[in-house]
């Protein structure tokens, strides 16, 4: 287990190296030049030489990569080019609002999807559950904001239910957790309903029926355990399509998350904001799969580490 | 106010004709409430020598002032922090009287000291100010911006509230460059305990100070009650939400949870709003200081060729243009637009003649067309005016494929001199300070047309560059007439060269909440967008 450990921690360390460097090199052949951003419209040529002298852009590609992973071995990620605030405090600032819109959309997913699928699985084969495996098709391929301005619309415009958008309160979670979770309980859906099928089909559901047991009870404490373990290792692989995800859910919403500040900084070429929150996403997934990987064998005990 | 105009035996100049009267107060306004204000992105920076963009321009605006300032509403000059000035006889020396007994939100008294080192600061290459450039004609710009001297040799503090500014040259707009949000006063030593963070923890001399800004939430402008200016501003303060999509302001404006929406009406929902009278009575209709053009690269076969320049002006349908956007703009005829002075009354442009334009085409030569590109940002409705841009050229045997781009990239297409035509969409020319002269340098003068300027005709007239000159140094005030003459022949010399195919103006549309007060001229300020919140209020 250690020696797994250590050597899955050097793994996950090469990963974030390699995603750095193609990011980094990525931003910079952009054909876009940051230092015109900065200089705006009006900057004299020599402005436009000075800021691009100052901030370093002016080395070659390797030199500035170079200068920004030794800032980043000393945890200084660096300041926005437009902002002028450390890339550090603003995604600190920002962190805590897509955690939380995270963890509201994990919730919905598994609420929706795990009841859903239980459903279906009871019900195989029936109307109700070919309609529900269509209904997870749709919730799987509908993009998200499409779906987030529909339930905007529906819920919080029409009928009042929520507010149209914002952060603060739980109320404000529902919406935008609903929209990040809908596409995720499709999937979810149909794996807890396959999961289920399996188990119900298994020696042990039967012996429990012979023993007696009545039907609610074999599927509330026999099944449901079993079949749902499987899903709950799913979640930190997950994490990766939060991520995207929160993009698009939280500037539809207005969210002050991470997504938002991400997508601005893209429209707007601020690298230092580029490359800190794509090395933080990409620490996240990393971390969820590590976390994955190591409960498995928990969960399944034919599931050796190595 | 009574020492404005006191007037010495020096004095050449008191006070321009541009020159306004004090603002007349509206007689309805009422103190107190507070209003929101929302906007898609972050607000970027609050110090007002880095602050370039359309959100924190008017914000800065209300926290920080500069020594001259526009009458609201409108695009005269009047004093700000300057109680007077004189003007030298050679027409290079300004010399301002500040006012007495102002204060910054931190307490201090504003003294000639803080003149000069607010100007140093913005000049000094490590401020990275992008309006740096705006001071060139303040004496030892130069050596300030090749790092060879840490002060503005032309600035000098002449006593606690007096300071002397001298130009290397006569410059009729330096008067509006004291009043751009570039030359606001700062003071040091919040400057300097701020360091880098200034931008987020501005402290000024203006009608609002900083009250609270959450990152990614809101802003809270809270009244500066100490402001030098008597009986504003009306509000108690202004919250700005940020991260809100235009479609969702505007949802929130309906259920009365927002007061203006910053990023205006979305343009999917303008013809929806204008149909409703309940709604287009809080819309407020008023030109902008903006041309869209397309430039005709001219540096690039064939539109090196003058007569494949105007025949491509006679192609354009530019009432049809104006159309897509559902009449939000007015068809163009000049660089200029209408209400900058200068702008020539009376002058058609290229009317709109397929057959004359056929005919040019054979003129040069290319009678059976060719092939060219067309760059445009990728946002709507850019796409859509480029398609319309693409049918009329086809008419005329002109085949362009559109290059549809993100911003960043277009603009850096335009500035390598890699594009043949841009439609100027969603980076077109916005006036930063209303004259005729910020429309030309930048944008069609030699200076611009250099590797990443502006300039992405490329066009360069060296005759037309030296009456530019010519015009901007008659700082003369009693010959603006002569200046503005010559300024429209500038123009008048650039529509012939045809390096631009101007398209239209476009208006500009501000939606307010019912309970919002204030002339309507607020809300359509030429240098406050949205609105200008020193003098806006509400009335419950």
């Amino acid at each position: 287990m250690p020696v797994y450990l250590a050597r899955r921690l050097i793994q996950s360390v090469l990963i974030l190296l390699g995603v750095s460097l193609i990011t980094f090199f990525l931003l910079y052949v952009l054909p876009a030049d940051p230092v015109r951003q900065i200089a705006g419209r009006s900057a004299t040529p020599q402005t436009v030489a000075n800021i691009r002298a100052q901030l370093g852009l002016d080395q070659p590609f390797l030199v500035q990569y170079g200068r920004y992973l030794a800032g980043l071995v000393q945890g200084d990620m660096g300041r926005s080019y437009l902002q002028k605030t450390e890339v550090a405090t603003l995604i600190w600032s920002r962190l805590p609002a897509s955690l939380l819109l995270m963890a509201g959309g994990i919730l919905c997913e598994l609420v929706i999807g795990l009841t859903l699928g239980v459903i279906a699985a009871l019900w195989r084969g029936r109307a109700l559950d070919q309609g529900l495996m269509v209904g997870s098709f749709v919730a799987v391929s509908a993009p998200q904001f499409v779906v987030g301005l529909l339930l905007l619309y529906v819920f919080a415009v029409k009928l009042g239910w929520f507010p149209i958008g914002g952060y603060g309160t739980a109320a404000h979670l529902v919406l935008p957790a609903m929209t990040l979770g809908i596409l995720g309980s499709g999937w979810y859906g149909r794996m807890m309903r396959s999961s289920m099928v399996e188990v119900l089909r298994a020696d042990y559901i039967r012996t429990a029926r012979a023993k007696g047991l009545t039907r609610g009870r074999v599927i509330l404490r026999h099944a449901l355990p079993n079949a749902i373990l499987p899903i709950i290792a799913m979640i930190g692989i997950d994490i990766g399509v939060f991520m995207g995800g929160i993009v698009v859910v939280e500037s539809v919403f207005g969210w002050p998350g991470i997504g938002q500040l991400a997508w601005q900084a893209i429209q707007r070429v601020d690298i230092p904001i580029i490359m800190g929150v794509t090395l933080v996403s990409a620490t996240a997934i990393v971390i969820g799969n590590l976390i994955a990987d190591l409960v498995a064998p928990f969960i399944d005990p034919r599931i050796r580490l190595r | 106010m009574k020492h404005w105009l006191t007037s010495t035996a020096l004095a050449l100049c008191l006070a321009t004709p541009a020159l306004a009267q004090e603002y007349q107060p509206d007689p309805n306004a009422k103190a107190g409430g507070s209003i929101t204000v929302t906007y898609k992105d972050d607000v970027a920076t609050l110090d007002p020598a880095i602050g370039y963009d359309w959100q924190n321009w008017s914000m800065i605006k209300s926290l920080f002032d500069g020594l001259m300032d526009y009458v609201p509403g409108t695009t005269e000059l009047r004093p700000g922090l300057a109680e007077s000035y004189t003007l030298s006889e050679d027409g290079l020396t300004y010399s301002f009287t500040l006012r007495p007994g102002v204060t910054f939100h931190n307490g201090r008294e504003m003294t000639a000291e803080d003149v000069k080192y607010s100007l140093d600061r913005v000049t000094n290459p490590a401020t990275q100010s992008p309006g740096a450039g705006f001071f060139g004609s303040i004496a030892g710009y130069d050596a300030m911006a090749t790092g060879g001297a840490t002060e503005l040799a032309g600035v000098k503090v002449t006593g606690p509230l007096t300071v002397d500014i001298t130009l290397s040259r006569p410059d009729a707009t330096f008067l509006h460059v004291m009043a751009l949000n570039f030359a606001s006063i700062v003071p040091k030593e919040a400057v300097e305990e701020a360091g880098a963070d200034f931008g987020k923890l501005p402290v000024g001399t203006g009608a609002y100070k900083l009250g609270e800004w959450t990152i990614g939430q809101r802003l809270v402008f809270e009244k500066n009650a100490d402001y030098w200016r008597d009986g504003v501003p009306y509000l108690d303060s202004v919250v700005f939400e940020v991260g809100q999509e235009p479609i969702v302001a505007l949802l929130r404006l309906q259920q009365g949870e927002v007061d203006v929406p910053g990023d205006g009406i979305p343009p999917a929902k303008f013809q929806e709003v204008m149909a409703d009278p309940e709604q287009s009575a809080r819309v407020i209709e008023g030109g902008q200081l903006h041309t869209g053009y397309i430039t005709l690269n001219v540096t690039q076969p064939p539109f090196d060729k003058l007569e494949v320049r105007k025949a491509v002006n006679m192609a354009i349908n530019k009432e049809r243009i104006t159309q897509i956007i559902n009449g939000r703009a007015k068809p163009a005829t000049q660089p200029l637009p209408p209400s900058m002075p200068g702008y020539t009354e009376g002058y058609e442009g290229y009317a709109y003649d397929v057959e004359g334009a056929k005919a040019l085409l054979a003129e040069a030569g290319v009678a059976e067309g060719f092939e060219t590109e067309l760059f445009v940002m990728n946002t709507d409705p850019n796409p859509r005016i480029a398609q319309a841009i693409q049918q009329d050229l086809a008419a005329i045997g002109i085949k362009a494929s559109i290059q549809s781009l993100a911003q960043a990239n277009v603009i850096e297409a335009g500035g390598a001199g890699t594009a043949p035509m841009i439609w100027s969409g969603g980076m077109a020319w916005i006036a930063d300070f209303p004259d005729p002269s910020n429309f030309y340098g930048p944008i069609l003068g030699c200076s611009g047309a250099e590797e990443g300027g502006w300039n992405w005709s490329k066009f360069c007239d060296a005759a037309l560059d030296a009456k530019a000159v010519e015009a901007d140094s008659i700082a003369d005030p009693a010959r603006v007439a002569d200046r503005m003459k010559l300024w429209s022949d500038v123009y008048m010399g650039v529509m012939e060269q045809a390096p631009w195919v101007p398209v239209f103006n476009e208006q500009r549309y501000t939606m307010k909440s019912a309970r919002m007060g204030g002339a309507d001229a607020l809300y359509v300020d030429p240098v406050s967008i949205p609105v200008n919140y020193d003098y806006v209020y509400v009335t419950e």
